[in-house]
């Protein structure tokens, strides 16, 4: 069994009228299947409204399934007593750097979460310095978090994560609100991460080049995964994406419309370059 | 009609050991019917500087100047500038506050004076001008997309008929298509009804395909003022200011450096294109007329 583990898995949120009956049922989540292993990297699409940050939320019992199972470390999330080993595996860092502070320091920011989990204070130190450590922060643990860039206060958010030490790290929209400097920052560390400490990724995002170098891809609409594969399998169907309200890389979708327009290139194409390659072998 | 910053800057805590110049000596006019495009790193003072067009940063020294007078001077009327300079913030879930669609676009012309049912007239028309669909205007604006969001919050906007429209992130965490689809509509907004555009994005590929004039903003001052093209060509002086290049950009880049002789200039995918099938074609031309050349005898010495 994978690290992350989903059976038939379905959420709907519900309605209520004043006197608490339900009023009315919508579905979020349908249907899902997933089987992520250890270390592996995966990106989740769709269009607002899709179902990815529901069943993001699923992954460390934020959410607990109405249908179906899921499974962390093969922890059932709905049985009460594993809910906090189940929030200390998987960490999450959501969209809006502003929201996720709550110390005016940054080494305490990151500490926060071991010291929540009555992790001795020794180690405690020694945990904070390894996370700002791998996140690059080191150079600002004694600054006020206020203060930082967002790509700098989501590197923080990692950090803060990583000072859990957990199997699974889930990251919806990490880069939405960030400038490009911020967003290569943000996704560099992560990869880093993954990478070097062997830290399922789950990336969840709008911006298609940063799925490229993921190992499974995703893609959801109306609460069911409508397809899955690894990026290049993924980007290759431009037109099915397309009808999703989804897109692709920018040289993916130069590639796919040359292609259109006639010349022999390869479908799918993901960097700068394969297309580049192509083309050479044309001219 | 235009604005007219002259020499603007704004401190946080001026004289004090806090002193920060969010904005230092900005001198920009800003024409009618243009769209403009800001960006700029997180803190390059991008969002302080639109807060000034409108009045609600009153500048440190320097004047802003709208149609010729100064907004500063004691009994202009802020108010009225105010509904023609509009501006869309970032987070349209703070702009909303009505318990239906319909009420929390009127709240923007009744507020200039209209009545319920003239404003509702201007509501219903900004609205379809968003594309916001008619059967959801008795929705409370919290149970909305954040793309659905982002339109009730442009058209509360419009609804005050605005000459000047001033966008704070508006595509910041739609999806793709959301993102197109809003984009176009004040594309639109720009071409049917002549309103100035000011978008504030960090994405280098919407500036590319969608603004006339790119201002790129670095610790509070102009960096860059020029075309999309011609800011871009500097691609690699952006980077080191947090920015960067579109996608396209760097791929140009890439295939002249293999010795494709494309057009590095270009900046969207459809001129990207163009190029690519130019190069390959004159590049297959020249290679006939070389073979062509060399079967001809006593041609090729020529």
């Amino acid at each position: 069994m994978g690290i992350i583990k989903a059976l038939k898995l379905g959420f709907d949120y519900l309605k209520y009228d004043d006197d608490g009956n339900i009023e009315g049922r919508k579905q979020a989540v349908a249907d899902v299947d997933l089987d992520v292993q250890k270390g592996e990297f995966i990106a989740i699409l769709g269009h607002n409204g899709s179902g990815k940050s529901t069943l993001a939320k699923h992954i460390n019992a934020l959410l607990l399934p109405t249908e179906g199972t899921m499974w962390i470390d093969g922890m059932d999330t709905a049985k009460e007593p594993d809910l906090w080993k189940i929030r200390q595996r998987a960490g999450m860092v959501f969209q809006n750097p502003d929201n996720q502070i709550i110390s005016s320091v940054v080494e305490e920011d990151v500490g926060f979460g071991p010291e929540n989990m009555g992790v001795p204070t020794s180690q405690i130190w020694e945990r904070v310095n390894k996370s700002l450590e791998k996140t690059g922060m080191t150079a600002y643990r004694t600054h006020s978090p206020n203060r930082l860039s967002g790509g700098q206060k989501q590197r923080v958010a990692i950090a803060r994560v990583m000072a859990m030490l957990p199997s699974c790290i889930v990251l919806d929209e990490p880069t939405a609100m960030l400038d490009p400097n911020g967003r290569k920052e943000v996704l560099e560390a992560v990869r880093e991460l993954n990478k070097t400490e062997g830290v399922t990724v789950v990336l969840i995002t709008h911006y298609m080049e940063e799925v490229a170098g993921a190992d499974r891809v995703f893609v959801m609409d109306r609460g069911r995964i409508v397809m899955q594969g690894t990026p290049r399998q993924i980007f290759s169907r431009v037109e099915e994406l397309k009808s999703y309200r989804l897109d692709v890389p920018q040289v993916t979708l130069l590639a796919w419309e040359l292609r259109e327009a006639g010349l022999d290139i390869p479908r799918g194409i993901l960097t700068t370059e394969e297309l580049a390659d192509a083309l050479c072998q044309l001219s | 009609m235009s604005i007219e910053l002259k020499n603007i800057s704004y401190v946080y805590s001026p004289g004090t050991a806090y002193e920060i110049y969010a904005l230092r000596d900005i001198t920009l006019n800003i024409p009618d019917g243009q769209f403009i495009g800001v960006i700029g790193h997180t803190g390059s003072g991008k969002s302080t500087l639109i807060q000034h067009l409108n009045a609600l940063l009153r500048p440190t020294s320097g004047t802003i100047l709208y149609n010729g007078q100064n907004i500063w001077d004691e009994g202009y009327d802020r108010k009225a500038l105010r509904s023609e300079v509009g501006l869309v913030f970032q987070y349209p879930e703070h702009q909303l506050f009505e318990s239906d669609v319909l009420s929390d676009v009127c709240f923007g012309p009744m507020n200039q004076g209209l009545t319920r049912e003239e404003a509702e007239v201007q509501a219903r028309a900004a609205l379809k001008q968003v594309g916001f669909p008619e059967d959801s205007l008795e929705n409370s604006p919290f149970e909305l997309s954040g793309g659905q969001k982002k339109r009730v919050a442009i058209a509360g906007v419009l609804a005050m008929n605005p000459k000047f429209l001033i966008l704070d992130e508006p595509t910041a965490g739609l999806d793709p298509r959301g993102r197109d689809e809003i984009l176009d509509q004040i594309a639109l907004l720009h071409k049917e009804r002549g309103i100035t555009i000011m978008l504030v994005s960090h994405s280098m590929e919407d500036m590319a395909n969608y603004a006339e004039r790119l201002i790129v903003m670095n610790k509070g001052e102009v960096f860059f003022d020029d075309t999309p093209r011609e800011v871009f060509r500097h691609y690699k002086e952006l980077e080191p200011v947090g920015l960067a290049a579109p996608q396209i950009t760097y791929i140009m880049h890439a295939l002249h450096d293999r010795g494709l002789p494309v057009d590095t200039d270009v900046t969207t995918v459809e001129e990207a294109k163009e190029s690519i099938l130019k190069t390959l074609n004159t590049g297959k031309k020249s290679q006939k007329n070389k073979e062509q050349a060399e079967t001809v005898p006593g041609r090729s010495k020529v």
